[in-house]
């Protein structure tokens, strides 16, 4: 068991992992990793590592839960037993129910699901190992996993999360921040849109507080942006690196 | 009764919010007539229900004892669960609690929990052995919109009602006395949820209006105006400024109503 | 005043790479294949290369699966057999239907006949899209010269959007092969290719050829290398060949 730390930043402003504090932790993606989903992506993000996968869109079973009009997306997000320190029980928890919808609700918007009436698609997050923000983490990776898979998208989502450690406004909380610090907000959004599909809090900001969070978080998705939209392309230039043909 | 709003009636309320107007006349920025009772389950050691326009939430409190979390040895616990029940409405199906009871539980035990409402460091029976833990059930009677304000504000009264019998410890083992002592509370903490419908926020949004509403933005208000919880539901999404302007409004409300109310 | 003559702005020099939500236009552009319009401005909405023509803005998208368009000629798969007909899958997310009407060509006698003499499950079939629309799966025909059972060859599945690339500019690529090869190639639209060529050996090849195509479509001299590679792999088979005589 680990001792609780006195200070999660010191007098200098440096974190225990020895960030600033609008810093983020190190961050891999990578797109079109697994054969058989339609649409994957593998992101490790600190010591998080979350694997996404897309299929779809494909018929609705049962027929009876498919809609006239647009496509249906379930989402699934599930923590492997062996992802944190206290073996998971591999049995959905009530934390990854409500996670699993939030993070469905903050893929739709981005969705064009009016294309493909009468179809859906399954969203798929294992997390393989956890260590704070594991949500914005897997949000990140399952919509690059979605433009993956060729489902047509207004923008890709990015999350990236903030909070308070001591007394300070931090970007990208790590598991002691997370869990000693005393708030957390975590945010998704899609850049080019200026547009918030994921917004969650717990702790206690007072409202100038806040207001700081949420613009040092939306600095930060716009930082992740940039690397998602290169994971993107990665997968298409060749080793020649040569760009597209006539 | 239909499930769906009707295309004529979704038009409706999107262009009177355009107005500024809504169905029932409210303003954007009303509450709907609401009504608070407590105390009406004597089994339980702690109930209240509240309606709030025609939504009804029912909330019990059981209070049992039991083994402290490892990492809060001094410290009670407190457990939240919420049922949509069939009764409340043609669309709950009967069956273990969905995504929507769970996510409606857990923003409850959100506001309670990070606003320290109740404290905790009272509840403790034995350190590290035997504390109480604090059993709160919201049952939802009626649905017509807006659960999440009114179960906050029923588990919230309900656990100021919340008594617990007297005891004493003799030879490790609990024994009851005569008397009861109110459930120790630190803070009262008020959620306001906002609807967004075009590019207008409503607060208390109605049924037909949740059915109507691009996304809802709910924030939990402690005593001092501080935000302790916050959850954007449905597929819509908000812009950056719409958050800040939800953030303001909602502390101005939860100070309204915390008047309102006496808390 | 209208602005004629003023300038209006792309974001992107053509056939560079884009990603969904990247904004590529501004002003009086129309949105072409894989993008759309907001506000005045024209986004990606698959990731693919950006063509501007005139006034239209388009993404050839790297990635996109099959969607039925009336009078494809498509490869199918039968899946189920049934009381007046089968289900094909036609490599999209959805089901197609061949009604035993279009296959027999005469009256269909539901005791008499038995569908699974006629096609069976596993069967492969050419056909082509006879009705299509958002409210009901899509219905196929054989009733053509050319459609019907596959009875010889390989199927290979390509990105249906590389189709095009495989034809070639008017038809060089398919050409080639055909001609390197000795082999018939029909090319489904929905992304289903059937080679039969005389030997086996043949079919690889041609095949090797398809998959080199599916995975460098995007960029230049393709036509050049694959040419390259089918004769420097026939001259092989050659020495290959007068080597065993020895």
């Amino acid at each position: 068991m680990n001792q609780k730390p006195e200070k999660l930043i010191d007098k200098k402003g440096i974190r225990l992992d020895g960030r600033k504090a609008d810093e983020l932790r190190p961050l891999k993606l990578e797109v079109g990793i697994l054969s058989n989903a339609d649409g994957s992506a593998y992101i490790e993000h600190g010591k998080n590592k979350i694997l996404a996968a897309v299929f779809g869109p494909k018929e609705v079973h049962p027929k009876h839960m498919a809609l006239q009009d647009r496509m249906v997306l379930k989402c699934r997000y599930h923590m492997a037993p062996f992802s944190v320190q206290e073996r998971k029980s591999p049995a959905p928890s009530r934390r990854e129910i409500e996670l699993s919808k939030v993070i469905r609700e903050s893929l739709e918007p981005a969705i064009f699901m009016e294309y493909y009436p009468r179809t859906m698609a399954d969203i798929f997050i294992e997390v393989l190992q956890a260590d704070g923000g594991t949500r914005c983490a897997s949000i990140t990776a399952a919509a690059l996993a979605m433009a993956d898979s060729g489902i047509p998208m207004r923008d890709l989502v990015v999350a990236c999360a903030a909070g308070k450690a001591d007394d300070t406004i931090v970007l990208d909380l790590m598991d002691e921040e997370d869990k000693l610090g005393s708030a957390d907000v975590p945010i998704a959004m899609m850049p080019n849109l200026n547009a918030v599909t994921l917004l969650q809090m717990d702790g206690i900001l007072n409202h100038e507080e806040f207001e700081t969070a949420v613009n040092l978080a939306i600095e930060g998705c716009k930082k992740i942006y940039t690397i998602q939209k290169e994971a993107l392309k990665a997968k298409y230039v060749n080793a020649k690196g040569e760009e597209a043909e006539e | 009764m239909a499930a769906v709003v009707t295309s004529l009636k979704q038009k409706q309320i999107a262009q009177l919010a355009e107005k500024g107007k809504r169905l029932d006349g409210r303003g954007l920025e009303d509450y709907r007539e609401f009504k608070i009772e407590q105390g009406l389950i004597e089994k339980a050691e702690g109930s209240a229900r509240v309606l709030l326009g025609k939504t009804e939430v029912l909330v019990g409190i059981k209070i049992e004892t039991g083994e402290p979390f490892p990492d809060t040895p001094n410290e009670g616990v407190m457990t939240v669960n919420a049922e949509l029940v069939p009764i409340a409405s043609a669309s709950f199906e009967p069956g273990p609690p969905d995504e929507k009871s769970i996510e409606l539980a857990r923003i409850v035990d959100r506001g309670i929990r990070e606003s320290k409402a109740i404290d905790t460091e009272k509840l403790v029976i034995e350190p590290g052995k035997k504390v109480f833990i604090v059993f709160v059930d919201v049952y939802v009677l009626n649905h017509d919109g807006n659960l999440i304000d009114a179960s906050a504000l029923a588990a919230v009264a309900a656990l100021q009602n919340t008594k617990m019998s007297n005891y004493e410890v003799e030879d490790g083992e609990m024994k009851v006395k005569s008397g009861y002592t109110p459930l120790p509370m630190k803070k009262n903490p008020i959620t306001i949820t906002f609807a967004k419908i075009g590019d207008k926020l409503i607060v208390d949004p109605c049924l037909d209006e949740e059915q109507v509403m691009d996304a809802r933005l709910s924030m939990a208000i402690d005593d001092n105006g501080n935000i302790c919880a916050i959850q954007k539901g449905g597929t819509g999404y908000f812009k950056p400024e719409e958050i800040l302007t939800v953030s303001k409004l909602a502390k101005d409300k939860a100070k309204e109503m915390r008047k309102k109310l006496g808390w | 005043m209208d602005n004629h003559g003023e300038i209006m702005p792309t974001f992107f020099e053509p056939k560079q790479i884009v990603t969904p939500g990247e904004i590529l236009a501004e002003g009086e552009y129309i949105a072409g294949e894989n993008a759309y319009k907001e506000n005045d401005k024209v986004y990606a909405s698959r990731t693919g290369v950006v063509n501007y023509e005139n006034k239209r803005v388009d993404v050839v998208a790297l990635k996109a699966f099959y969607i039925p368009r009336m009078a494809d000629t498509i490869i199918g798969t039968i899946t189920e057999v049934g009381f007046n007909g089968w289900e094909v899958d036609i490599n999209a997310p959805y089901t197609a239907m061949l009604r035993a009407q279009d296959v027999l060509a005469r009256q269909f006698k539901p005791q008499k006949d038995d569908l699974a003499q006629v096609l069976n499950k596993g069967d492969l079939v050419v056909a082509k899209i006879a009705s299509y629309d958002r409210t009901h799966d899509p219905q196929l025909t054989v009733g053509e010269p050319g459609l019907g059972k596959i009875t010889r060859g390989e199927i290979i599945k390509v990105t249906p959007t590389k189709i095009p690339r495989v034809i070639g500019k008017k038809g060089s690529m398919i050409s080639i092969i055909k001609q390197e090869t000795g082999c018939q190639i029909i090319l489904g639209l929905n992304g289903v290719i059937l080679v039969t060529g005389k030997t086996i050996e043949d079919e690889q090849l041609a095949l090797m050829a398809i998959r080199k195509i599916d995975e460098e479509s995007h960029t230049s001299g393709l036509t050049d290398r694959i040419t390259q590679m089918l004769k420097e792999e026939q001259s092989k088979r050659e020495e290959n060949k007068n080597e065993s005589k020895t």
